[in-house]
């Protein structure tokens, strides 16, 4: 136990220090973007007049260094500023996107991990049965088309010719949770189908490897049911592997569905952050980048406290 | 005097053409008369989570959304004509430089709040001013001063006589929004049909009719919603599957599976927008008229006409004057395709073996890129080779516009010949896109704007849209219509010319013929 405290705060100093790198970065990414937000939001209408007004108001002719120091120190007080294009506080506008992404994550990881663990397993235990190939096949086939298209097929069969479920997934702040569900389910379908590739064959991959053991064997000898081998001596040295793949996708969940989200009009933070990007809305794209850095880094602590806790001997060292 | 403007038979003859075209091919369906109830769902191909209730940084999705808040000054009817609104009616003095409104009585907002003069006063000078980060501030820049006289009287006194400035009045960045310690409150309180309910900026927008509203034969609706939804299929599919009424921006790829559809309406409206591609005149060798001449001719505007909008749009005639607008010059010869032509003025530009270099990207309009090197073909059947420099999309009116000697640009025109002239052609203005400049030209701008005489005003205009597409340094192949559509579910009169989806207020004219 008093490992598993201590890596976890050993991560979490960890993670600390690259979220500082990562709004070192992002920071300088958002200054190389070519034009500001007094250029791009007045576009075609700008006139060196009205952008030099933009500009003084918003403090973007102070010097960088200036403005990254402003921006960190309001950050450690929990503030993260004020949106330039609706002059909003930026908690209140990633707030409820936040929620909407998290939500839409968590559904998605609902039905994709639960099938994911069973497809895997089966297929490691029928491997290259006619259902291993079909799973295969499958699977690999989903996740080599672009979401988008199967954004399409699943609204055009689900949405358009059967009549099932809506095409839009507008939730809003009224919806109540059934709602929210049934909106949801076309977009969390098309990522299912996006991440369960990766999962099945690394859940599927491991346990392989691990039958392959001489200890499974040994198990087997003793007399045990086939059942008990899998979930007794086998499925426990698999949760490191699969915890982390299960991690990386949730990540990805969280962080890069935007062309779902604006084929479905689902409001989450990737449509956010690619408006803020647009019009550079700065405040905005850097909170957004930044609660990705936070995502990635929170599930990968989460991975790596599973795969220590599901395994005595990292748990135990001698 | 009093200021009635006539509609023109032409003018009247586009609307009604536009309006047909729509009817074609539908199966006949008792025209009921408009009747109130329903909740209209409008999808729009534009909005981000960056929108505001501020009109002075309107985007398409809050212009949609903002005409059902918000009254104007002024009104172009469906018809064409332009009314009064929330001005009742007006006066110009002999050389239109003093304009004088009188406001409608009785009107209210939805706070409860009754107009007077001081809210008109606030809601246009919002926009001008040092400090000003509107995009209308160029609308009212010959603005010296804004009056009030007495409590339903507003004196507009311009520094340059201008005939149109009515019409500048319906412009979308200048809804009236009552006045709060002089200023305009932009919370989206407003005089229109329909009140703000919510916003999620970049998913959606609502509001409910206003009971006092005070049009007695307007906003059908019960509640109204926007939605903004950017991919093209969702947007049909959504239209198909009847979670939205009405779309703007039809993807004219798949327009043909659209037609066929018997529960769909499509809308081609021929409207002001049209496709440019502007050069720097300033710059050699495109400071050459015959260059210029050359390229002009060089372009088969009906190939693009048929193949980048599939025929919904017409064709252009290098100056920027749609043939639906008012003072269109009809006896304007069309310059054709003539490679030969074409081939001669490059010759005699002396530029034979250059090469030119067209900058395009999709962000200037869609199908630029294609239209590009389908400008190239054509230009090479005249001998002349231009390369097609493909740009990044973001950042393109930043980095490639006005930027780069010639490249692919778009303008949604303007309601008035003198407000498109005088922000884009006239010379030196910051929006000129070519740096192009006339003496005669400019002359004639200012002469024409004063003028009160619809004849000589309509010479003038002619005679300047001649110069413009004889040396102005843009070719302007094609005038592309406001294609959308609708369920059949939704009854409609005359659709106006005057922007999309019946001049941004169809949720105000539209109304449901049959159940939803």
């Amino acid at each position: 136990m008093k490992n598993l405290i201590n890596l976890i705060l050993w991560k979490v100093a960890l993670g600390v220090l690259t979220l500082f790198a990562v709004s070192l970065i992002i920071f300088t990414g958002v200054q190389m973007l070519p034009g500001d937000f007094a250029t791009e939001i007045l576009g075609q209408a700008a006139t060196a007049e009205a952008v030099a007004a933009i500009r003084e108001s918003l403090g973007l002719d102070l010097p960088a260094h200036q403005r990254y120091f402003a921006w960190v120190g309001d950050l450690l007080t929990g503030d993260f500023g004020t949106a330039f294009s609706s002059g909003r506080d930026v908690a209140e506008l990633i707030g409820p996107r936040l929620w909407n992404t998290v939500f839409l994550a968590g559904l998605t990881a609902m039905i994709a991990v639960p099938v994911a663990l069973a497809l895997g397993l089966i297929c490691a235990v029928y491997r290259d049965s006619w259902f291993d190939r079909a799973v295969n096949f499958v699977t690999l086939a989903s996740i080599s088309f672009p979401e988008f298209f199967v954004a399409y097929v699943l609204m055009l069969w689900l949405a358009v010719n059967a009549g099932l479920l809506p095409v839009l997934s507008d939730v809003d702040i009224n919806s109540t949770l059934s709602e929210r569900i049934y909106l949801s389910i076309l977009p969390a379908l098309t990522l299912t189908l996006g991440v369960l590739a990766h999962m099945v064959r690394m859940t599927k991959i491991s346990l392989v490897s691990l039958l392959e053991n001489e200890y499974i064997e040994t198990a087997r000898l003793k007399g045990n049911s086939e059942l008990r081998v899998l979930a007794r001596h086998a499925l426990p040295n698999a949760w490191a592997p699969v915890a982390n793949v299960v991690a990386l996708n949730l990540a990805y969940l969280i962080t890069g569905v935007v062309v779902v989200e604006a084929v479905f009009v689902y409001p989450g933070m990737g449509q956010l952050m690619v408006d803020a990007v647009q019009v550079r809305d700065i405040p905005v794209v850097q909170s957004c980048a930044l609660i990705f850095a936070v995502a990635y880094v929170l599930v990968n602590l989460a991975a790596d406290v599973i795969s220590t806790a599901t395994n005595p001997r990292l748990l135990h060292p001698k | 005097m009093q200021w009635r403007p006539e509609l023109s038979r032409r003018h009247f003859l586009g609307v009604s053409a536009a309006a047909t075209l729509g009817l074609m091919g539908a199966p006949l369906r008792a025209q009921t008369g408009p009747k109130r109830g329903g909740h209209f769902r409008l999808g729009v191909g534009g909005g981000a989570t960056t929108d505001t209730l501020d009109p002075a940084n309107w985007k398409p999705f809050m212009t949609s959304y903002g005409h059902a808040l918000h009254g104007y000054l002024t009104e172009v009817g469906a018809d064409g004509v332009l009314r009064g609104e929330v001005a009742e009616s007006w006066e110009a003095s002999p050389d239109a430089k003093i304009w004088t409104f009188k406001l409608r009585a009785g009107l209210e907002f939805h706070n409860g709040k009754s107009l007077s003069a001081e809210d008109v006063i606030a809601s246009l000078n919002h926009h001008r001013g040092e400090g000003s980060k509107s995009a209308a501030k160029a609308i009212l820049a010959s603005v010296v001063d804004i009056r009030a006289d007495g409590p339903d009287v507003v004196v507009v006194e311009l520094a340059t006589g201008n005939a149109d400035f009515p019409y500048l009045l319906d412009d979308y960045h200048l809804p009236m929004m009552p006045a709060k310690d002089g200023l305009a409150d932009t919370s989206g309180v407003g005089l229109g049909g329909y009140v703000l309910e919510m916003t999620d900026f970049g998913v959606k927008a609502s509001a409910t009719r206003f009971a006092n509203y005070w049009k007695p034969n307007a906003a059908w609706f019960d509640s109204i919603e926007v939605l903004a939804i950017h991919d093209a299929t969702a947007r049909t599919n959504a239209l198909l599957t009847g979670q939205i009424h009405a779309m703007d921006r039809a993807d004219l790829k798949t327009i043909h599976m659209l037609e066929r559809n018997q529960g769909i309406e499509i809308t081609s409206i021929a409207g002001t927008q049209h496709y440019t591609m502007p050069m720097l005149v300033d710059q050699a060798p495109y400071s050459n008229k015959d260059l210029r001449l050359a390229l002009k001719y060089g372009i088969d505007r009906q190939q693009f006409l048929d193949t980048i909008l599939r025929g919904y749009g017409q064709i252009g005639n290098d100056h920027p004057i749609s043939p639906a607008m008012r003072y269109a010059a009809k006896d304007l010869p069309q310059r054709a395709y003539d490679p030969d032509r074409a081939k001669f003025h490059f010759e005699k530009a002396g530029l034979s073996g250059t090469k030119l270099s067209l900058s395009t990207a999709e962000a200037a309009f869609p199908g630029a890129v294609d239209a590009a090197v389908l400008y190239q073909q054509n230009l090479a059947a005249a001998g002349i080779e231009i390369d097609v420099l493909r740009e990044p999309n973001d950042g393109y009116w930043d980095n490639v516009w006005t930027k780069k000697p010639w490249c692919t640009a778009f303008w949604s025109g303007r309601a008035t010949e003198d407000w498109m002239f005088s922000q884009v052609y006239a010379s030196g203005t910051e929006w000129n896109d070519t740096r192009w400049g006339n003496e005669r030209f400019d002359e004639l701008l200012l002469k024409a704007r004063a003028e009160l005489d619809e004849n000589l005003r309509g010479e003038m205009y002619a005679e300047m849209q001649g110069i413009v597409h004889e040396d102005g340094g843009v070719v302007v192949p094609v005038f592309a219509n406001y294609v959308g559509a609708m369920s059949r579910k939704i009854g409609h009169g005359t659709i106006g010319t005057s922007w999309a989806l019946d001049g941004y207020r169809s949720t105000e004219r539209w109304w449901f013929a049959e159940e939803a």
